[in-house]
């Protein structure tokens, strides 16, 4: 049972996401960069990663701050992704629990 | 660097990750299941869509009829980071054969993107690897949305159990591994800075793409030429 409104949602939802996924590709897809527009896409990864991590950083509270610094300074020390990964997690329920 | 080898270490890097995000999954499929779409509908999407966070705000906004161009306008703008995203990893895709890139795309996702980015700062980036990350994240996600939507059990709240916070602490512990001395320093501020005030200030999802532009502007500012 598979009303027709839906599926068109669902359809529509499919296409727009995939058109995101694939047109950074369609643009930049085999063309060689240097100078300038290289040290901008060279600086993308990590600029994105904190942009999608900062707002939980540093405007959710301060258990997830703190947590964040623990996280970070286990990541700085270089342990495994699953060792940083547990410690950022267990750090934050602890301190949810602790600061609320 | 046969495939299985390079597959085996995708799967290595991930599951880390695919863990914390069952939850996640199952919660999704019993609160689409309580807005109205039946369990196979929300199976569906979520193989078809799979970007966990849009399909959270579409459900948060879903009635019937179903609004489904509003839907599709929305779901593109919380997904814009994946063409920022695209752009970058499509220059390290020169050693995956060229007629699948644009396929392979389709289940690109923040975790397998980070993960590919930090590969290929060592190393080529390869079909293995790529599929090591991305088929296991979509079995999860489209099999533990399937069970929430069908059975309607979730695992209780994520935030109680901390496993939102698992995917930025994975992000922390990939960020680490782009450090290249101050100027990634002054990259890193002026996205977070960007970010975090438009987060704060603009509805919706355009603080990743703002924090993002930022950093990358920040770093063509500070380039001098001659350098590599």
């Amino acid at each position: 049972m598979i009303d027709g409104l839906t599926l068109l949602a669902i359809a529509g939802m499919a296409l727009a996401t995939y058109a995101t996924r694939v047109s950074g590709y369609l643009l930049l897809g085999g063309v060689t960069v240097r100078g300038r527009l290289k040290a901008a896409l060279d600086a993308l990864p990590p600029a994105i990663l904190v942009s999608v991590i900062a707002p939980t950083v540093v405007a959710t509270g301060l258990a997830e701050s703190i947590a964040a610094a623990i996280t970070i300074a286990a990541a700085v020390l270089r342990l495994p992704m699953i060792a940083v990964v547990a410690i950022g997690v267990a750090s934050v329920v602890a301190l949810r629990a602790f600061i609320g | 660097m046969s495939f299985s080898s390079e597959f085996r270490d995708g799967v290595r890097d991930i599951y880390p990750i695919i863990f914390a995000a069952v939850p996640i999954g199952l919660l999704w499929g019993t609160l689409a299941v309580a807005k109205g779409l039946a369990p196979l509908e929300a199976t569906l999407m979520s193989a078809a869509v799979f970007a966990g966070a849009s399909q959270y705000i579409a459900i948060d906004q879903w009635r019937e009829p179903a609004p489904w161009a509003a839907l599709a306008v929305t779901v593109f703008i919380v997904n814009i980071r994946h063409v920022l995203m695209s752009a970058s990893l499509s220059r390290h895709m020169n050693h995956i054969p060229k007629r699948l890139r644009a396929p392979l795309l389709f289940v690109l996702a923040d975790e397998n993107w980070a993960m590919s980015e930090r590969r290929a700062l060592k190393q080529p980036l390869t079909l293995g690897y790529y599929v090591g990350l991305a088929a296991p994240m979509y079995v999860c996600w489209t099999t533990s949305t399937a069970i929430g939507a069908f059975a309607g059990k979730a695992l209780g709240d994520p935030a109680a159990l901390g496993f939102d916070f698992a995917f930025s602490a994975m992000f922390i512990a990939i960020l680490v591994g782009f450090w290249k001395g101050p100027r990634t320093g002054a990259v890193l501020a002026a996205s977070a800075g960007v970010a975090a005030l438009v987060k704060l200030t603009v509805p919706g999802a355009w603080f990743i793409v703002a924090g993002g532009l930022a950093g990358a502007l920040a770093a063509a500012l500070l380039h001098r030429e001659g350098e590599a």
